[in-house]
């Protein structure tokens, strides 16, 4: 197919979607790429390199008019009017945050994919354009927070005196707060980060940095891999945390963002007047709102306390090179997703590698672009399609815990097929109906029986219950352990065999003999081997 | 206060151990503390029984110790001797044969029960119902778990039994089975008793007999349910609440942990209970075998490709078990690590024989607990691992569950070790695994052979890593 490679609509916006490398790419796999000219010239891709790479040079209207229009920023009203209905546009495009672009999406017919609604999933990590843009965000936030702070990072101890180590604190331990984290560390500064998730502490951990502990339940993480908002006493106890971390920091650096809303507050212009005169803080989430009171976006302010706050949203595309390298690898693993090869196709994953390889192949004649929608990836990215809005997606959940099991669909509409029992009582209203009979049954057994039945039914049914709720949450690798156990008490069988070898008749003390000395194997084997697979399983030396 | 309420006190206090240890053994941290509380339960509950059984026997108090006292001894030393020497490898065998001693004593107890007192008249219509449950689930779990002991142990072929009419038959066995049981209700006697015996032992052999070898984990889960039923039907015939609540712990905690086994293998858990559900001859199976060559790679290979890893990813199963593979396989975890290389495991749910068997032989090797993964939490780490070790694992890696929807194991959830980079199956031949499934895996091409004995083999690996 076609693909197309505009000027960014934005004239601030160096980073283009495509670089003579991954057009080499696209080209392998078959398709031709139209790019306008000087489309890359911010990005240092003049329009040679592209030629040579194979792409054809064309104007505005020719690279719009393309099957497929890939780009940075969301298509302008006067670039959706150049575009082809039925075609397609892969943009970032905040969907969430703009449902007048979506409207005019599927009035013009066009397929919008926005690249920030890539479900965080691991097969969707190679088209995850916020996640590679986010780690290039987070490390030149502390280049340009090490330009303002006016002193080393490391410290030193030399024969003029000693300097300490600046102190680096990053809120949000997500990609770019990781990345910052990396970044800092190795200037030599000392680095601590908090996240809402506790879960990540071990992330921040491992990239070197002290993990904040906050003494209290927050509970902020959701399913979808992003933090959450949180509730009012974990909102008050991070809001000290905050204050008291920032007033010790030399650079601040925050990263927090919830996908469809305003940035969260965190910083307070109080917070901010206690800092110390010189210190750095940078707003990674200024285009929405920012987390911190003062910023504005695109500027650098300084308060009368010399805070200084930046507010660059334009922190990847300071460095356009590579950030438009990785983009265009993102977009190369989206074409190799929507347009599948048809014979034995690599899969998404394995693009990158191609890209160094031999010249481009013969005339492009490569698969047309196929928008499947039952794809979860492809169905959360799709926006708009067919002339209709397709936003929100349904959720999809990425969680490393799987959430609880989801009720079971309802049974397909006219399956006629012979049910097994199983499927019988996989329909929830049949279970329902099986439970409820049961219940009946056991009711009007019980009612009929004699007071001393009626009261052991009810021990028994309540031991059941118990026994359901102790053990739904057993660890995988003490299946074995458990079992051993339970076998061992239910060589509890003894007691009724002990009860029994009183009795005057000799058969009946000779069966109750034999019960006594199987069910006594059970005991004690039981026990004594379910010790000895204990006392094997250890937990690694720290 | 009386003799009888101090037993039942003591039988409050045992329960509530009981259930202290089924919680605490769902926990690593807890577990230990778990069979404390099992073994002192157990302690208070015979202590108590055998006071109540003395001061209650009709034959002389001296006379009924001395039985009890040389019963249960002769019981613990030969469980004791044999749960110690067991080697850890033998552990499903141990427990499936465990299972049947409570069967039996499920059905002496029940068959005493009438014998005692039921024969004189004196047991009610509701006591003969118990009676002939706790006979019925008794035998069936007798010799059940006698069939599964001798297949582990392959004392007895591992091939399901394939009779014909076999549904058939355990449908008539079981209406049969309905029918003595309400002629024995209706007119006591032990005919139908003993009756009811024989068709129940009958049923039980043909149910087990009836399952391949590969589904045995589920199997011992199931008898091990089966024989808490038991118990709690024994409880209810002799109107003893201890025996109630545990048996019904048992039962139910058995039927969960067995219902977490049927989900993990996409199997029907009705069929299990059922029986003979591994067998079920599936449409369009057989034909389509994906032939295809093979790699074939040494242990230096591998070594070397281990040296270049960065993480690696060891699956195990029951071929592991067999060479008694999880000495070596330790040492080369121990090995990787010291060279730098992340190494994990990843455990099919069904791996083994046993539930958590993988984990138990690892344990042993006394491999870190938690570098040992269950499969969904390794199962998105596996397409950035460097090199994936399936050692003596087959239908638990087998690509066909996920991409040929005709194949018998299609839907049961794998570990996707396909992934990976490098894939290296450590093998004894081609041949099949349980499940008789031809397995694609090993025809990829990111997948190579190591063929032999897999203990030797990673001792290989291991001497040509420390070179």
């Amino acid at each position: 197919m076609l693909i197309g490679i505009p000027c960014e609509p934005r004239e601030a916006q160096a980073i283009v979607a495509a670089t003579p490398a991954t057009v080499t790419a696209l080209r392998r796999r078959g398709h031709e790429v139209l790019v306008e000219h000087g489309a890359g010239e911010r990005a240092s891709c003049p329009d040679v390199a592209y030629a040579e790479a194979g792409a054809r040079l064309v104007d505005r209207a020719g690279a719009l008019a393309a099957d497929l229009v890939l780009q940075v920023d969301a298509p302008t009203t006067e670039q959706l009017a150049l575009m082809r209905p039925g075609g397609a546009v892969a943009a970032l495009m905040a969907p969430a945050r703009s449902p007048e672009l979506l409207d005019a999406l599927a009035d013009h017919g066009v397929t919008g994919l926005a690249m920030d609604a890539v479900p965080r999933i691991s097969r969707a990590q190679s088209l995850d354009a916020l996640s590679s843009m986010a780690n290039l965000a987070g490390y030149r936030a502390v280049i340009e927070a090490a330009h303002h702070y006016g002193g080393m990072l490391a410290g030193q101890v030399t024969a003029a005196g000693t300097t300490p180590p600046a102190t680096v604190f990053v809120v949000g331990a997500g990609v770019a707060g990781l990345a910052a984290i990396g970044a800092a560390q190795s200037l030599g500064a000392q680095v601590r980060a908090f996240d809402v998730r506790p879960e990540v502490a071990e992330q921040v951990a491992s990239m070197g940095a002290t993990f904040v502990e906050l003494e209290v339940e927050v509970g902020g993480g959701r399913t979808d891999g992003y933090a959450g908002e949180l509730t009012e006493d974990a909102e008050r106890a991070t809001q000290e945390l905050y204050a008291q971390e920032a007033m010790t920091a030399d650079i601040v650096i925050t990263t927090a963002l919830i996908p469809g809303r305003p940035a969260p507050r965190l910083i307070d212009a109080g917070t901010v007047g206690a800092m110390r005169p010189g210190s750095v803080v940078v707003d990674l989430a200024a285009a929405n709102g920012g987390n911190v009171e003062g910023t504005v976006a695109d500027e650098r302010v300084v308060t009368d306390g010399g805070v200084t706050i930046l507010g660059w949203t334009d922190l990847a595309g300071r460095m356009p090179a590579q950030a438009s390298q990785l983009y265009g690898t993102n977009m190369v693993n989206l074409v190799a997703l929507l347009a599948p090869e048809t014979s034995g196709a690599p899969g998404a994953d394995g693009v990158a590698e191609e890209m160094a390889g031999t010249p481009p192949g013969p005339a492009p004649t490569g698969p047309p672009l196929e928008l499947d929608l039952e794809d979860q990836v492809v169905r959360a990215m799709t926006v708009a399609h067919d002339g209709r809005v397709l936003w929100p997606p349904p959720p999809a959940s990425v969680r490393a815990a799987p959430p609880p099991p989801t009720a079971p669909e309802e049974s397909a509409a006219g399956a006629t097929a012979r049910h097994t029992p199983d499927e019988v009582l996989r329909d929830p209203r049949r279970r329902r109906a099986v439970v409820l009979v049961l219940a009946v049954l056991a009711g009007v057994g019980a009612a009929f029986a004699p007071d001393e039945l009626r009261m052991h039914l009810t021990v028994f049914a309540l031991a059941v219950i118990a026994g359901y709720y102790v053990i739904s949450h057993v660890t995988h690798a003490l299946h074995t352990p458990l079992m051993s156990v339970t076998n061992a008490i239910s060589g509890i069988i003894c007691v009724g065999a002990i009860l029994q070898v009183g009795s005057n008749s000799t058969w009946v003390t000779a069966l109750a003999l034999v019960g006594i000395t199987v069910a006594s194997i059970n005991i004690f084997g039981g026990f004594t081997v379910t010790h000895r697979m204990l006392g094997m399983f250890r937990r690694a030396e720290p | 206060m009386t003799l009888t309420s101090a037993v039942d006190a003591a039988y409050l206090v045992a329960a509530l151990l009981f259930l202290g240890a089924l919680a605490g053994l769902s926990r690593h941290e807890s577990a230990r503390r778990g069979n404390l509380l099992g073994m002192t339960g157990m302690a208070l509950a015979l202590v108590a029984t055998v006071v109540l059984a003395v001061s209650t026997a009709e034959r002389g108090a001296v006379t009924t110790l001395l039985l009890i006292a040389a019963a249960m001894s002769l019981g613990a030393a030969v469980g004791i001797w044999r749960a110690r020497v067991v080697a850890m490898t033998g552990m499903p065998e141990l427990v499936a044969i465990l299972h049947s001693f409570v069967g039996v004593a499920a059905v002496l107890v029940g068959i005493n029960t009438f014998l005692g007192d039921g024969y004189a008249g004196a047991a009610g219509v509701s006591q003969r119902i118990e009676i002939a449950a706790g006979v019925l689930i008794g035998a069936i779990t007798f010799t059940g778990s006698v069939v599964a002991w001798a297949k582990l142990s392959a004392r007895m072929r591992s091939a399901p039994l394939m009779l014909p009419r076999r549904h058939l038959l355990n449908l008539v066995v079981v209406l049969a089975s309905l029918v003595v049981s309400v002629w024995f209700v209706a007119v006591p006697g032990l005919l139908p008793l003993l009756l009811l015996t024989v068709l129940a032992l009958a049923l039980g052999a043909h149910l087990v007999a009836s399952i391949g070898g590969g589904d045995m984990p589920v199997v011992v889960s199931m008898l091990n349910s089966y024989s808490g039923w038991a118990a709690a039907a024994a409880g209810f015939m002799l109107g003893n609440d201890l025996l109630i609540i545990t048996g019904a712990l048992v039962g139910s905690s058995g039927a969960i942990l067995s219902w977490i086994m049927c989900r993990a293998m996409n199997r029907s858990f009705v069929s299990v209970i059922a029986g003979g559900f591994g067998a079920d001859p599936v449409p369009g199976s057989g034909g389509e075998e994906e032939a295809g060559t093979h790699r074939e790679v040494g242990a230096e290979g591998v070594a070397e490709m281990l040296r270049q890893a960065r993480s690696v990813v060891i699956t195990p199963g029951y071929g592991m078990a067999v060479a008694h593979a999880q000495h070596p396989v330790a040492r080369l975890v121990e090995r990787l690590g010291e060279l730098g290389i992340d190494v994990r495991f990843g455990i099919h749910p069904v791996a083994g024989r046993l539930p958590g068997h993988m984990n138990v032989l690892l344990a042993e090797a006394r491999v870190p607990y938690d570098v040992v993964l269950g499969m969904d939490e390794i199962n998105g780490d596996l397409a950035s691992t460097d090199v994936v070790l399936v050692i003596g694992a087959n239908d638990t890696v087998n690509p066909a569950a996920i991409e040929q929807p005709g194949s018998p194991i299609a839907g049961m959830p794998v570990l996707q070790v396909w992934e990976a980079r490098d894939v290296v199956v450590f093998k004894r031949s081609m041949a099949t695994g349980y499940a008789g499934v031809q397995n694609p895996l090993f025809f990829r091409d990111n997948t190579q052979m190591l063929f032999g004995d897999a203990k030797a083999k990673v001792e290989e690996i291991l001497a040509a890593l420390s070179a």
